[in-house]
């Protein structure tokens, strides 16, 4: 069975889909009540995120866009340290998507929200022309707990920069897929959930946190760096990197340091507490491989002390992360 | 000598200036991705050639691939690197805006595929390259010929780096010595770099990409010159080989011709450019006499930083208004161009 036309029109076709694919695995108190609009009870300071999910393909080694979609919103979250709470999620199919496919993504999403402990509230599908594809927008909402202040304009001389693990591994392996390469590159995919609560139930001072997304560890330095008025630099034998993905990156005139990422974080810590907040990353099963990869300066932009004892400044991203021709 | 000493001999040098000139791209980016130059004397200049098949691509060539990309039952498909490189009215990147049809494609051998799974489109292949993709588009055109797929063509603007080489050996003296590009010297082989290192007495060497082949290259090219020596020498021995990869060199011969070519900035150099024989001219998309240049704004300096008289930073309009997001002047639309590279290390 394939998705028409009519499965966006809003009548019988529609409210079958619903029952028969998004009523199985999306269901709690608060969307059971099927009213127009989610009601929700929150007090208190809250961090409010969206963003849309247009990966293709749809399904990958290590995940698909609907775990995806879950991960990307409620890791936004979790950056400005608040405690993920509820995530609307809005479909658009295009014509032809295998209704066994939207299924098998629907109860990823599912899965996912549930080990995130965040219920989804509200939803809507759509359906467009098109080849069969599939996009997901999520928007979410997080309760910040007294007292928690991280941002990117905390960071002061001294403090730390850790990353939770291997960096590339899910632009690269996406890509891969696209190129018809077969390698043993997995994305990365997941919630942040476990690094975060350990930070702060280790009493680890936490300045800023960013998940290492799309424009990669390079742009995100950046960022903090601008944002903070002040210079970051990073020593490159501390960068991690699988040999697969490095290897990868090689050929294709690709640099780590712009690659996305659907599961890393980057940690900035009080310099005090560098040792104690890596010892806590690698105490959980997404931090294991997590580092220290440098220090906060004084000055601006960011540089990075080469393998060879070099400096080199690492820019922000310019443009489409594209591979080379020569 | 080990990577340690070569570094600290480098670091100390305080002879006369010396000039070296590195031909590829990722040469350049390999320079600033390990720092080299802050490992060095000051006294070593690096200049930066013309390692961009890209940055040299004439307007003329990029309208036609526009003109081909909203033609009815067509589909322009290119390397990445293309997309922004300005035409004379807009890059394939606006034009793509506007509705054209231009896709990206990985190689072009899976272009043979697409064209036979869609025998009613014609596919047009962006083929922009140096001798290192050359291979690759004659790969293509094998087996679209085995397979009988007549809807594909071929709009080429393919060069050989050897004759660019050549042009600035005759008209730029200032240039000590070279390192040869790796992956090019793969295919052609060091060999072929014999002739010029004795017509201009200079040393050529093959280096491969990793900072300790830099250093090792630098330094090689620096003693050479010290002790007057003009040699090729071949330190990237594990993937180049004096001849070359004789099967991709018998491939190009069979597909293509010399004949010559516009480079943007420097003009036409003769027999720099590959061209599809005649025998296999109904695969070509059209692509001869595609010469004409848009006329560069007075103040761009690319051509006298393709020839390394002076580095990307010495130019006027550079990080001005010449950066990534609004390039001016070829050098700096590639990711491969020597001002691209310079920006995003420098600015």
């Amino acid at each position: 069975m394939k998705i028409t036309m009519a499965h966006g029109s809003g009548g019988k076709s529609s409210a079958e889909l619903m029952k028969s694919v998004f009523g199985k695995y999306f269901s709690n108190d608060v969307l059971d009540q099927m009213e127009d609009a989610a009601v929700l009870d929150i007090a208190g300071r809250i961090a409010f995120s969206t963003d849309s999910f247009v990966v293709t393909p749809i399904t990958f080694k290590g995940g698909d866009i609907g775990k995806l979609a879950v991960c990307g919103t409620v890791n936004d979250l979790l950056m400005m340290g608040a405690e993920p709470l509820y995530l609307t999620s809005a479909y658009i199919l295009e014509e032809g998507l295998e209704i066994d496919r939207l299924d098998a993504i629907a109860a990823s999403m599912a899965d996912t929200a549930a080990s995130a402990g965040v219920k989804i509230v509200a939803g809507d599908t759509k359906v467009v022309e098109g080849n069969g594809g599939l996009m997901i927008n999520t928007t979410g909402i997080g309760l910040i707990p007294e007292g928690r202040n991280i941002s990117a304009a905390n960071l002061k001389k001294g403090d730390a920069i850790l990353v939770s693990g291997y960096l590339g591994d899910h632009h690269a392996c996406i890509l891969s897929a696209r190129m018809n390469l077969t390698n043993h590159i997995q994305s990365d995919c997941a919630v942040l959930k476990p690094i975060v609560d350990a930070l702060f139930s280790h009493d680890i001072r936490v300045k800023a946190m960013r998940d290492v997304t799309r424009g990669g560890l390079g742009t995100m330095l950046n960022e903090l760096a601008n944002t903070s008025q002040c210079s970051i630099e990073i020593e490159e034998e501390r960068l991690p990197v699988r040999d697969e993905v490095r290897g990868f990156c090689d050929v294709l005139g690709l640099d780590p340091l712009y690659m996305g990422n659907e599961g890393k974080m980057l940690a900035v810590v009080d310099g005090a507490d560098a040792e104690k907040a890596l010892e806590t990353m690698r105490g959980t099963d997404l931090g294991k491989d997590a580092v220290i990869l440098g220090y906060v300066q004084e000055g601006k932009g960011v540089t990075m002390r080469t393998r060879l004892g070099g400096k080199r400044v690492v820019d922000m991203l310019y443009g489409e992360g594209l591979p080379r021709i020569c | 000598m080990n990577t340690e000493q070569i570094i600290a001999y480098l670091k100390n040098y305080n002879g006369p200036e010396i000039k070296l000139m590195e031909v590829c791209g990722t040469h350049t980016a390999s320079i600033f991705k390990n720092g080299i130059r802050s490992l060095i004397s000051p006294k070593i200049k690096l200049i930066s050639g013309p390692g961009c098949p890209v940055c040299v691509t004439p307007t003329a060539y990029i309208d036609r691939c526009i003109e081909y990309a909203k033609k009815d039952g067509h589909v322009l498909m290119t390397f990445g690197d293309m997309i922004k490189v300005p035409g004379s009215q807009g890059s394939l990147s606006t034009a793509k805006g506007d509705g054209a049809k231009v896709e990206m494609m990985f190689s072009p051998v899976e272009v043979v595929d697409r064209a036979e799974a869609d025998p009613h489109t014609t596919y047009v292949i962006a083929a922009v390259g140096f001798e290192t993709t050359i291979p690759t588009y004659a790969v293509a055109m094998e087996e679209a010929l085995n397979r009988n797929i007549q809807n594909i063509k071929f709009l080429t603007a393919l060069k050989t780096t050897l004759p660019a080489i050549q042009w600035i050996c005759e008209n730029e003296s200032g240039i000590d010595g070279f390192i040869c590009p790796g992956h090019v010297s793969v295919i052609t082989g060091s060999k072929v770099y014999e002739p010029l290192a004795k017509r201009f007495h200079k040393p050529f060497v093959v280096a491969g990409f990793e900072g300790e082949h830099l250093l090792a290259v630098i330094y090689d090219l620096l003693r050479q010159h010290e002790e007057g020596r003009a040699e090729v020498k071949n330190l990237y021995q594990n993937a180049v080989k004096t001849d070359g990869n004789e099967k991709a060199l018998h491939l190009m011969e069979r597909f293509f011709a010399p004949g010559n070519a516009m480079w943007r900035g420097l003009g036409i150099i003769p027999d720099s450019g590959m061209y599809i024989k005649d025998e296999f001219r109904a695969m070509d998309g059209g692509s001869f006499g595609l010469d004409q240049d848009a006329e560069l704004a007075p103040a761009c300096s690319c051509p006298d930083v393709i020839v390394g008289r002076i580095n990307p930073n010495e130019c006027p309009m550079f990080g001005t208004v010449c950066t990534p997001t609004e390039p001016y002047g070829p050098c700096m639309v590639s990711a491969e161009g020597a001002c691209g590279i310079w920006y995003r290390n420098t600015i």
